[in-house]
This record gives structure tokens, sequence and C-alpha cells, in this order.
């Protein structure tokens, strides 16, 4: 399954230009609740990250950042307009294409939520369990590479609750790279760290992000660490009012 | 493919208390459940084995007998007759009463059941019986079952210290015990005591020498006993019934099962024991998806399905059937003995009991992790964002 969704990805990438996009969305509008009380949340989005962008998504709560995050990341199912995830169409897709384009997705939530029952080793690998095409050893030797680049090599088999605030959010951070997906979505990642351990989350995302070319979109309100990103978007009100690009 | 995490079993093991409490918990309805049944089987058991212990191929009774604790007799004619069919080999016959045994030390008195037997003849299969018979042919003998409660006195013993016999008082007149025997108390008797026919007939004047309880017949070799049960069923008048043993046992035990609410009451039983299981699974899955409740939804953000976490918590719960259902079967084992000294019931372990046991611990944990499964629909990853 993995592989043809690469195939289709590739196709759709080699399709569209030299300079591949990971995410299209066009025109889309996105609803709350039902009847009278239905309330639209998202006005008339259009944008286009390219792949290997690292793109910044800030604005004021309730602004609409996190459910154009969810949207995105196959959480929730798009009601109208088109929004492209890796050439997969996700307007109107069924649990199951929305769960399949899951597995390509990496996340890193606010809080680490980590799976406080596994060590740092057993959560990294859950996630490339998702996976059938990788060998045992081979899941083995991509954990432990994955843990040792986010500085975590001498503490792999500890828990959760035996790491710092820090250290959980780069045992996050690599779980949502281990399987080298071509998107990473974050909400918030730093807001629960002080500020070294916050700007160090940030340094390793940029770095092993450029360095497996991968698309990350980060909502933040964490003016701190704007310089990490090759594009800041701002969003208010559900529309997106600035795509500022740097 | 990659080896998958056991998340299950770390999901237990990491969380110890937890693990102990549910184990204990289904340890506790296991024990209830092997008790219920235990009680019920070995009731059973007691009130049948003096049926099983009969040397005998088919057994003669009265249609409306239906169980030792208030016998019916037939005409001892019956069983002459059917001596006439040339596949009979022989006949004997027991009277079946009850008397009032009185205990020598404390002078109180007990009802017991007296078996009248022809000392000649063949009557109950047990070795102890079978070597002693020949000792009751003396008039007022007795043999005593030590198997009975101990409330008759420690007959075994006193004989032990006094080999010219032992004198005692059984409905109201003096007989001398001159052996004994195991045979177990059960519902219709707390004893059991062997004499001879003669006997029997100097016990319970009013008695008739002509009107039998049971009919003990033995076939030819080579004979079927259900042929020849059809047969005889044929060739008697329809005032009695002609039973293999097995039958005959399953006429007292469907009278203690159905005319009585024995059944009802341990069948009871062992469903509160199963629904106390479920209630107690279904509490520590429930609290253990809350507790994960935002991991388990992580998870689904990932890219892992429903039914993949709802196997993760069903493997929990059959993980916690096993872990539970040991303790209990040795914990009930051990009940099983303590019940046994203390009322002399025969119920021990048995092999097809602890199946039934697993199989409603499994039928049980399964139940609950259907309910708790409710509680993972909720687990929503567009909610944790």
């Amino acid at each position: 399954m993995d592989q043809v969704m690469d195939q289709v990805t590739n196709q759709v990438l080699g399709q569209s230009s030299s300079q591949a996009s990971a995410i299209t969305i066009q025109n889309l509008n996105h609803y709350f609740g039902n009847g009278d009380l239905k309330k639209q949340v998202l006005y008339d989005i259009n944008l286009i990250i390219q792949a290997g962008e690292i793109v910044l998504l800030t604005g004021p709560s309730g602004s609409g950042k996190t459910t154009l995050l969810t949207l995105l990341g196959g959480l929730r199912s798009a009601h109208e307009g088109s929004l492209k995830i890796l050439g997969q169409e996700m307007c109107g897709a069924s649990k199951e294409q929305l769960l399949k384009t899951r597995c390509n997705i990496g996340y890193i939530f606010q809080a680490h939520n980590l799976l406080s029952f596994l060590t740092a080793r057993q959560n990294v690998r859950l996630s490339l369990e998702l996976h059938d095409h990788y060998t045992d050893a081979e899941c083995d030797r991509l954990v432990d590479e994955m843990l040792t680049a986010v500085g975590l090599g001498e503490r792999l088999d500890y828990y959760p609750e035996q790491l710092s605030g820090g250290q959980k959010q780069r045992v996050a951070i690599a779980r949502a790279l281990v399987s080298s997906p071509k998107i990473v979505l974050a909400d918030e990642p730093t807001a629960a760290l002080d500020r070294k351990s916050g700007r160090d989350v940030v340094e390793i995302l940029q770095r092993l992000a450029k360095e497996r070319d991968c698309t990350i979109l980060l909502v933040t309100h964490d003016n701190r660490i704007l310089d990490i990103a090759d594009r800041l978007l701002y969003m208010e009100d559900g529309r997106l009012v600035k795509d500022k690009t740097e | 493919m990659p080896k998958k995490t056991p998340l299950s079993w770390l999901l237990l093991v990491r969380q110890k208390s937890r693990l102990i409490v549910a184990t204990a918990g289904i340890a506790f309805a296991d024990i209830l459940m092997f008790m219920q049944l235990g009680f019920q089987s070995g009731l059973y058991d007691a009130a049948i084995k003096p049926h099983r212990n009969l040397d005998a191929d088919l057994i003669l009774i009265n249609p409306q007998f239906r169980t030792l604790f208030s016998v019916k007799s037939f005409q001892r004619e019956r069983l002459y007759q059917a001596r006439a069919l040339p596949e009979v080999k022989e006949v004997s016959s027991i009277y079946i009463n009850t008397g009032q045994w009185r205990n020598p030390e404390t002078r109180e008195s007990r009802a017991i059941l007296v078996w009248g037997v022809e000392p000649g003849k063949p009557s109950f299969k047990l070795p102890e019986v079978e070597q002693q018979l020949s000792q009751i042919t003396l008039l007022k003998t007795v043999l005593f079952d030590q198997a009975g409660r101990p409330e008759y006195g420690t007959v075994a013993d006193w004989l032990a210290r006094s080999p010219q016999g032992l004198e005692v008082e059984l409905s109201d007149r003096l007989l001398n015990v001159s052996g004994t025997f195991t045979l177990g108390a059960s519902f219709a008797a707390d004893g059991n005591t062997i004499v001879s026919d003669s006997t029997f007939l100097h016990l319970f004047p009013d008695r008739s020498a002509s009107n039998i309880e049971v009919g003990l017949i033995q076939l030819q070799p080579g004979s079927d006993p259900v042929v020849m049960q059809q047969k005889l069923s044929a060739f008697l008048p329809k005032d009695v019934r002609v039973l293999t043993v097995e039958e005959f046992a399953n006429v007292e035990k469907q009278y203690w099962a159905e005319g009585t609410g024995i059944g009802f009451i341990f069948g009871l039983g062992a469903i509160m024991g199963f629904i106390v299981g479920i209630v107690i699974v279904y509490q520590i899955l429930y609290s253990d998806v809350s507790d994960h409740l935002s991991e388990f939804a992580t998870m689904k953000a990932m890219g892992y399905s429903n039914a993949f976490l709802v196997r993760v918590l069903i493997t929990e719960a059959l993980i916690l059937a096993v872990i539970g259902f040991l303790p209990s079967m040795v914990l009930a084992m051990g009940l099983y003995q303590i019940t046994y000294s203390a009322t002399l019931l025969p119920i021990f372990m048995q092999v097809d009991r602890a199946i039934t046991v697993f199989v409603l611990t499994v039928a049980m944990c399964s139940a609950s992790s259907v309910i708790a499964m409710q509680k993972l629909y909720q687990a929503d990853p567009a909610d944790i964002f």
C-alpha cells in the first residue's frame, strides 16, 4: 500500500513541476457544528507548500490554525474546496484514505503524547511498525540512529517519566521523523518548554528536516523560533491574511 | 515485517498495582465460580455415590422411587420373575430405611441410612464391604460408614481399641459394629450403615420382608444390558422400572437438581461470580483506557486504526483472564480440600470444571473489553491537537 502511495506521490510530484508541492490547498472552507449552530471556521484558504519547505503558521488563539493542521493531518475530513496532501485529495476522503495518509505524516504535538508505558525506543519504533516493509533489524537500527540524532543515544531505554520535558519532546521528534515522512506537522511543539529546550528542539527539527528533505508546517505562538522558518504565515479569524516569503 | 511491540502486555506490566488488582479481582470471581460449581457437583456426586457403587448390571425400582431420602418399595416377587429370563444370572435385594444412630459417647441420636443386603449375594462393589459381608451374617451386626459425619462418633477408633466388637444403639436396638467401610455423607444421609436383611427386619419390625427398595440384577456374561433392559421392561409388570446403574444414579441426581433449589442456587451463585468478574474487569479496562486516552488518540493520529486498538484491548483482557485464572485454580483446590475436611463432601478439582471456569473467564474478560471498547472510540485525535 505504501509503495502504491509513493508511486502516486512521485507521479503527482513529477507531473506538477520541478518544484514539487507537498501541500496544495485551494478555496478551502470548513465549518463546525450543524444546522443553526453551524459556524464557519476557515474561509477560502489558498496555500501551496513546496517539498522541503519549513513553514511557520502564527496567529491568535481561535484563528483556525489548529483546525487547518488537523485537516492537513487527515484527522478531520475537509468540507469544501480542495486539499491535496502528497497528491492525495483529502476533501471528501474516506476514513481508510485518511488513515493511510496519516501513516505518511509525522506529528509533533504540544504535549509530547508519548506512550507512558513504553521506553523511548519502543515509542519511536511504534511509528515504524505501521509500515510493513521494514525488517526487524532495520527497525532497531533506524530507531537507535534517530534517537542518537536527537541527542538521546544514552537514554534509549528510558521511560517518558524519567526524561525531562525537552528530552520527551525530542523523543516525539524522533517518533515523527523516523519513518522519513514527506511531511511533518507540529502544533506548538515548544509551548511547554523553557527557552533553551525549546530552541534545541526546533533546531534539531530544522536540521533533520533539511537533511531528509522533509516539509514542515509548524503552528506556534513562540516568537523566539520564527527565524528557523523558510516562510511565515499569519492567520486571523479563519483567513490566511499574510503569506510573507522571506 | 517488523516484530510488533507487545502493547497489551507492556500496558499491564508497567502498571503493577493495576495488574495486581485485576488479577485479584478475576481470581476472586473465578474462585466464586469454582466454589459454586464445585459445591453443586460435590453434592450431586455425594448423592449418587451409593448408586454408582451398587454391584449390578441392571436395577429394579418402584417407578415412583426418586431419592434415597424418601424411598419407595416394590414386591420382591418382581425380582424372582426377572430371574426367569435365561440371561439373568443372579438377583439380589436391598432394603433401605432411615434409622436413628445414637452416638455411644454423647448419647445423641442422628438419622442414618440403613442398607439391608443379602450377605451371600452381590450388593456393593466396595472391596471393604465385600470382605466383611460374611461378618454381618450374624444377627445384630452392622458395618459402619467411617466417611459419614463426625457426629456419629469416632467409631473406627473405638473399634480399633476393642477388637471383639463395639456395641451401639441403632433405632433403639443394640447392635454390634463388626467393621467399617467408606462411602460418605450425602443429602439423603449424613452416614450409612450396612446390615443383613434379617438384621434389617429386626431393626424395623413394621417392614414386610416381601417389599424391597432396590433389586439388583446380574446378567450372564456377554448379554447386553441395554437390550436386556428393554426385554425386562416388556416382560415385567409396569409396577417396577428397569434401569441401568447410571440411569438409577441420574434419577437421584435429577431429584436434587430439579426437585430442589440446589441446581438453581449454585447456578445463580456461579452467574453472580461471572457478573462480578465482568464488572471488575470492565472497571480495570475502562480506567486503563481513560488514563491513556490521549496516548491512544496519538496512536490513531499516527495512523493506527480503531480495530488495532480494539485488538490491544481484547488481548489485554485475555492476558488478564489467564493471569487471573491460574491462581484461582490453585486457591480453589485449597478451598475444596478445606470444604472436604469440614463437610466430607466429595469436592475436588476436575478437568472439565477447570475448563468450564476458564471458558467463562475468557467470556467474562471478552465481554468486559467489548463494553470498555466504547470508551476507546472517544479517543479522537482531532481533539488532542
